[in-house]
């Protein structure tokens, strides 16, 4: 038996830089150095510890549909453990929407072949979270996300997802699509053979036609979505700032009274 | 009037506070049109035509608690078709986003997700979003299809306008997909008494400062003056202080209280993200450059050990 694992990860600006819009409205990626999205580090921990789990033979694919630089994010990937990589790059990407990612993703995956696709939670840019949803739905296979504990057996996915009102175990049957959380598992950090044994894995370069795809499909184009504006937030006025000296607690409840909250 | 449909949040009949935002929201758009699904569906209706559902659109069916997600897009699907809406809106919970993101590729609309304001617009409703941890405030709008759009807690205030509230039965029919994903067991959270998070006028928090799980009763007893939800830092729920359902931030619960007390929290990027559209906020640091103070309102730098208590005794003194 052999399970095909396929793990999406984005390329994001590293949140801890100066985030900001292009003219075009889209994300200046120029400006601020990228980084593998921090909570795609946890599908590839997942894929990895599977595969190690498991019996059957494993192979762990690592798919990414970003600008040139996102090699960046495949090649940490696969110094984790990853196998192997897919790059679908494309000048025409440039300002895709949620649906038009979730497209190409769903056709880059078919095209690689999958028993079982596991995404992060969420980017740390859009933060959006609709992703995994979405590829669900392309695909017609089971979703089942948002987990903090994962695991495949015998064909089989379940999970444990922690909502607001409850806990919840979940099951479906491969093919699925997974998401799992921050609270799965901390992401292993690449050993130095690792990082050395990545540069010799292989990186697969798709582009649109390679998945029957047309510019119209993706892009500021394909987008179904239009963003007319985007302002810096003012900076907020600079507060009042007290040492305590034993009156601490009196004056913050006198400034509490003053704002009516008590 | 164009309908605008509400997906309603409810638990067993009581409809959640963010569904009764959603419709006054979707008053701005048209005539709220409310879509409440599973047990105690129909129970909703009261308290929706309160706060301006024209109609309320009820199944029950046990797909809609046995398995994830796919039966309540089947039927939000429905509705869409019976509707023909002008819009449809989602509270921005996981599952929401989930939902929202599905129909609208069934459908083929564009999906905007975590719009904190919506009014109407020329092309159709426009959604504004905070983004990269609140530092950019843009505006949206969908230019293909029905717009589906989910919204955060708190973006509005709930206001009562009463209408019909009129109860139909909709019409379902579950697709392939919806079995897909069975739900084999359900632990319900525990009720603490304390508000929602997300739903707080206040909330409370708790970082790595607080130092211990013990220590926590203190940011509690604090809550419980200002009748304030409790949160957390992910350094304090990392460390197994406090549950992870009471994380703020990136990867936790993202709040938009009146106000925010942060105790013992750095202010760290992700934290940030979750909560930096707070109205007022207010930090308990002992580091004079903790990055929170950056966003401060009120700041304390002391020991929050000092400061904490001596707050909710004061609270509690002005109480009488
Ligand atoms: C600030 C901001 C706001 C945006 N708002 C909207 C909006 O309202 N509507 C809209 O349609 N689009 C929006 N977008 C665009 C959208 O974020 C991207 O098109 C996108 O890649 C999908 O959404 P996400 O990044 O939020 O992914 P999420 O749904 O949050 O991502 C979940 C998972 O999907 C996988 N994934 C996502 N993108 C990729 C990728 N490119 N390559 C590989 N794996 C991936 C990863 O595993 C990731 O962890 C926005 C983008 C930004 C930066
Ligand atoms: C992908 C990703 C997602 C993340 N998501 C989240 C998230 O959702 N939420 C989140 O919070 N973090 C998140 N983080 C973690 C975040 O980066 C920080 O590590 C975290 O917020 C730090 O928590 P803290 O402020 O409690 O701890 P610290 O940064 O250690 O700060 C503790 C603070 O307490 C102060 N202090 C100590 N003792 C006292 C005392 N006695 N009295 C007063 N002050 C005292 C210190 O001066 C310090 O400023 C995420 C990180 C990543 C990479």
């Amino acid at each position: 038996m052999s399970l095909r694992i396929v793990v999406t990860v984005k390329y994001v600006p590293d949140a801890t830089g100066d985030r900001h819009f292009a003219d075009d409205l889209t994300v200046d990626r120029d400006d601020v150095d990228g980084l593998l999205s921090e909570l795609d580090e946890y599908a590839v921990e997942q894929a990895l510890q599977i595969s190690e789990n498991s019996d059957d033979d494993v192979e762990v694919t690592v798919l990414t549909v970003g600008p040139e630089d996102a090699k960046d994010a495949l090649r940490k990937a696969l110094s984790m453990g990853a196998d192997k990589a897919v790059h679908v790059e494309d000048d025409d990407l440039h300002g895709t929407d949620a649906l038009g990612t979730s497209l190409v993703l769903a056709k880059a995956i078919e095209k690689a072949g999958y028993d079982l696709v596991i995404s992060g939670m969420a980017s740390t840019d859009g933060t959006m979270g609709v992703v995994p949803a979405l590829l669900a739905e392309r695909l017609g296979v089971p979703q089942v996300t948002l987990l903090s504990e994962v695991s495949v057996e015998d064909g089989t996915v379940r999970g444990r997802r922690d909502g607001d009102a409850a806990s919840e175990q979940l099951e479906a049957s491969l093919p699925a699509v997974v998401s799992v959380t921050d609270q799965s598992g901390e992401a292993r950090y690449p050993s130095f053979k690792g990082i050395m044994a990545a540069k010799k894995k292989p990186v697969q370069a798709w582009d649109l036609s390679d998945l029957d795809l047309e510019a119209g499909q993706v892009g500021l184009e394909g987008a179904y979505t239009v963003v007319d504006s985007a302002t810096e937030r003012p900076a907020r006025t600079a507060g009042t700032i007290v040492k305590d000296e034993g009156e601490g607690g009196k004056q913050l409840a006198e400034f509490l009274a003053s704002q009516k909250f008590i | 009037m164009a309908e605008v449909l509400v997906y309603v949040d409810h638990v067993d009949g009581a409809v959640r506070k963010p569904t009764l935002e959603l419709l006054t929201l979707a008053r701005r758009i048209g005539e709220p049109v409310a879509v409440a699904l599973g047990a105690g569906g129909a129970d909703t209706a009261a308290v929706l035509g309160e706060h301006g559902a024209v109609k309320v659109l009820t199944h029950d069916a046990s797909e809609y608690a046995d398995y994830l997600v796919v039966p309540k897009v089947d039927a939000l699907q429905a509705a869409v078709a019976e509707v023909s809406p002008a819009a449809v809106l989602v509270p921005s919970s996981a599952e929401g986003k989930e939902i929202a993101a599905r129909l609208a590729l069934r459908i083929g609309s564009g999906i905007i997700t975590d719009a904190v304001d919506l009014e109407a617009g020329d092309a159709g409703p426009v959604a504004t979003q905070s983004v990269f941890a609140a530092s950019f405030t843009t505006k949206s709008r969908i230019s293909k299809g029905t717009p589906v759009i989910t919204v955060k807690p708190n973006s509005a205030a709930v206001e009562a306008a009463p209408a019909a509230g009129a109860v139909s039965e909709l019409s379902v029919t579950f697709s392939a997909q919806a079995t897909g994903t069975k739900v084999t067991g359900r632990t319900p959270r525990e009720s603490t008494g304390r508000p929602e998070l997300t739903e707080a006028a206040i909330v409370v928090s708790g970082g790595r400062g607080v130092n211990g799980s013990e220590n926590f009763a203190i940011i509690e007893a604090l809550a419980d003056s200002l009748g304030a939800a409790v949160g957390a830092s992910r350094a304090a729920v990392d460390a197994g202080w406090y549950p992870h359902t009471n994380q703020v931030g990136q990867t936790g619960k993202s709040v938009s209280p009146q106000l925010y007390i942060a105790n013992g929290i750095s202010g760290a990027i992700q934290h940030r993200a979750g909560m930096q559209t707070s109205k007022t906020i207010v930090a308990v640091n002992k580091d004079a450059e903790a990055p929170i103070f950056d966003l401060v309102d009120y700041g304390v730098v002391g020991d929050l050990f000092d400061v904490v208590p001596a707050l909710t005794e004061e609270i509690n003194a002005r109480k009488g």
